[in-house]
């Protein structure tokens, strides 16, 4: 069978159509939005296609990384230190991210596999990494210290270099959005695809049936690493700046976590569903407690829906509506 | 080597020893909680810093020292650990890791920023009136206020220790832990049971907090750190043993304090972690903890 012919063999037709219309509504997007609206949308499609990549190891493999932020932060730190001390584009300098982050989770895999760790333990091992390397490069005088990592801002349209305004940022996060989710689709659909799965729902069973476990387990840390150092990349240069207090934060892992979470863990639409709710959600909150002046009360807000939603949709957002509107795409 | 450095090195670590059964205190109340119902709390760290924030406000504007407000502090943690337990935790018992961290997660962010709306982001302290005292020992100075917060977390941790092994419901519990479908069988209530568990762990941390505020002055960011650094010292002690969580306590109270010294103050917490990396990689079960479990 060809590419196209798997990745598409069993979904129904209009489920194509659907996504045909959401992929053409979001290419012209920046066309009918303004400056307000076209950032959210990339709020969303960002905190999507990270879902994506966290949901690969979690929702896939079912091993808790509580430290994605440790690749997001590696990423966009090698790729901006490159390109502020030696002028070497982000096109060039991702390949050095990817591989130093996907290295980055071989290690933590390797260490969390080998020596069996699972569940929290494992969590705690992946906070532990990236913690250790949030204060180290607090003290590297390289990418600045805990100073920061400024880039300088530049709004002229320039690909090869990555500099330029919003909606160039706009097409490369839906690019990888786009990316990562076909990718998800044809791994789920792939031999180490079912691996994985075999491997969240019974580790042992599956090694007994003769899955290379700690191999299958080792692939989805990179392949999560690696993507999310992507994902760091694209973060480091639209923000233009860097610091190990927020890069490595573990605030920021969490963040990668949630939309997959919420949106309905393991499925391909959950981590695109949670961005939007969880996105939406914050900058309705942003606007309600600027009628309140009391610092945290857009936190309180956003913390009351969290609990709201984990109390009564436990599975996520997704499978519910795709239940209720007969979309048929469940957990799998 | 110096007698001059013999003896900052002795002084630091006689100080992380005293912090360290403050934060053996603290993470004594995760052990419990773990152990007993195997529901990772998350939000620990931000019960911690209520609880600070309550001594503080009982100094504020109650003027109660921190040490007198305590067993105040310890009861309304009890309760409301009881309580949150009983309707919100309940529900979550035996589901997935990644669900119950949601929920512990958004418990968390509710307490953190309840405290930023009320106390505000400035860091709060006490200022007591032995806060220079000190008592020496030989060439070693004790910090007053450093030792009654270390001597009273001793003693706290005694009394939880009388109660799971000498009271009745003390030794139910343990029972619970040890063996839930045994526990169901011969009629103990252990919906009861856990909820009183929770309580259990809650006042534990809050009594920290309140001993910690006479330390350290406090701010709503705090809290994220201490929920980590619970957790560094339970893994390293051995999730679910109380002893452990004490040892831990200590061993990162020092630490600390030697890192602090030898090093930079900032450095501190990579020392904690890169003992907490080589902890999980050699001895997963924590220096106490039984392999099994």
């Amino acid at each position: 069978m060809s590419l196209l012919h798997r990745l598409t063999d069993g979904v129904p037709l209009r489920a194509l159509w659907g996504l045909g219309l959401l992929l053409a509504a979001l290419l012209v997007a920046p066309a009918f939005l303004g400056k307000y609206g076209l950032s959210v949308l990339i709020l969303v499609l960002y905190f999507a296609y990270v879902g994506q990549a966290w949901n690969i190891m979690m929702g896939f493999a079912g091993q808790l990384s509580l430290g994605h932020a440790l690749y997001a932060g590696l990423g966009g730190y090698i790729a901006a230190g490159l390109f502020f001390h030696y002028g070497v584009g982000p096109w060039l300098g991702l390949f050095a991210a990817v591989a130093a982050a996907a290295a980055a989770g071989a290690v933590v895999g390797y260490l969390g596999f080998r020596f069996s760790l699972a569940g929290v333990y494992f969590a705690l091992l992946t906070i532990a990494f990236s913690e250790f390397t949030r204060i180290a490069f607090d003290h590297w005088g390289w990418v600045g210290g805990s100073g920061g990592l400024f880039l300088k801002v530049d709004a002229t349209a320039d690909w090869l270099n990555l500099r330029g305004g919003p909606v160039l940022f706009y097409y490369v996060i839906l690019a990888l959005a786009v990316g990562a989710f076909i990718l998800c689709r044809a791994l789920l659909e792939s031999r180490l695809g079912r691996y994985w799965l075999a491997i969240r729902e019974d580790a042992e069973a599956a090694q007994a049936v003769g899955v290379p476990v700690f191999r299958c387990k080792m692939i989805a840390v990179v392949i999560s690493a690696a993507l999310t150092a992507v994902a760091g990349v694209w973060n480091a240069f639209y923000y233009n700046n860097l610091f190990p207090e927020t890069a490595f934060a573990m605030g920021r892992s969490i963040e990668f976590t949630l939309a997959p979470i919420i949106g309905g863990l393991g499925t391909l639409f959950g981590p695109i569903v949670g961005a939007v709710v969880l996105t939406g959600l914050g900058e309705i909150f942003t606007d309600l407690s600027e009628l309140f002046h009391i610092s945290g009360i857009k936190q309180i807000f956003y913390g009351l829906a969290l609990l709201i939603i984990v109390m009564y949709r436990p599975a996520g957002v997704w499978p519910w509506i795709a239940d209720r509107f007969g979309f048929g795409e469940k957990r799998r | 080597m110096t007698a001059d450095f013999l003896l900052s090195l002795a002084q630091a670590i006689t100080k992380g020893l005293l912090t360290g059964m403050v934060y053996g205190l603290m993470a004594l109340g995760l052990s419990v909680i773990f152990g007993v119902m195997r529901v990772v709390n998350f939000a620990h760290g931000e019960l911690m810093v209520v609880g600070m924030y309550l001594a503080w406000m009982g100094f504020e504007y109650l003027q109660v020292s921190p040490m007198l407000s305590l067993p105040v502090i310890a009861a309304v943690f009890f309760v409301a650990g009881y309580a949150l337990q009983r309707t919100v935790i309940s529900p979550f018992i035996g589901r997935p890791e990644h669900q119950q961290f949601l929920l512990l997660l958004a418990i968390a962010i509710l307490l953190v920023n309840a405290c930023l709306a009320i106390a505000g982001p400035d860091s709060r302290g006490v200022q007591l009136e032995s806060q220079f005292d000190s008592y020496e020992l030989g060439p070693l100075v004790f910090d007053a206020v450093r030792l009654h917060a270390a001597l009273t977390a001793v003693v706290i941790a005694a009394l939880l220790w009388l109660f799971f092994t000498r009271t009745r419901i003390g030794k139910s519990i343990r029972a619970a832990a040890d063996n839930h479908m045994g526990a169901l069988v011969v009629g103990l209530d252990v919906r009861r049971l856990y909820a009183f568990t929770f309580g259990v762990g809650a006042a534990c941390v809050g009594a920290a907090g309140a001993l910690m505020i006479t330390i350290i002055p406090v701010t709503p960011f705090l809290a994220a750190e201490y929920t980590l650094l619970a957790f560094v010292i339970v893994i390293v002690g051995g999730l679910g043993s109380m002893t452990g969580a004490l040892l831990g306590g200590l061993l990162i109270g020092v630490s600390e304090a030697v890192a602090g010294l030898l090093l930079q103050p900032s450095l501190k917490s990579m020392v904690s972690f890169g003992i907490l990396i080589l902890v999980l990689l050699l001895r997963p079960q924590g220096l106490m903890g039984k392999r099994g479990q």
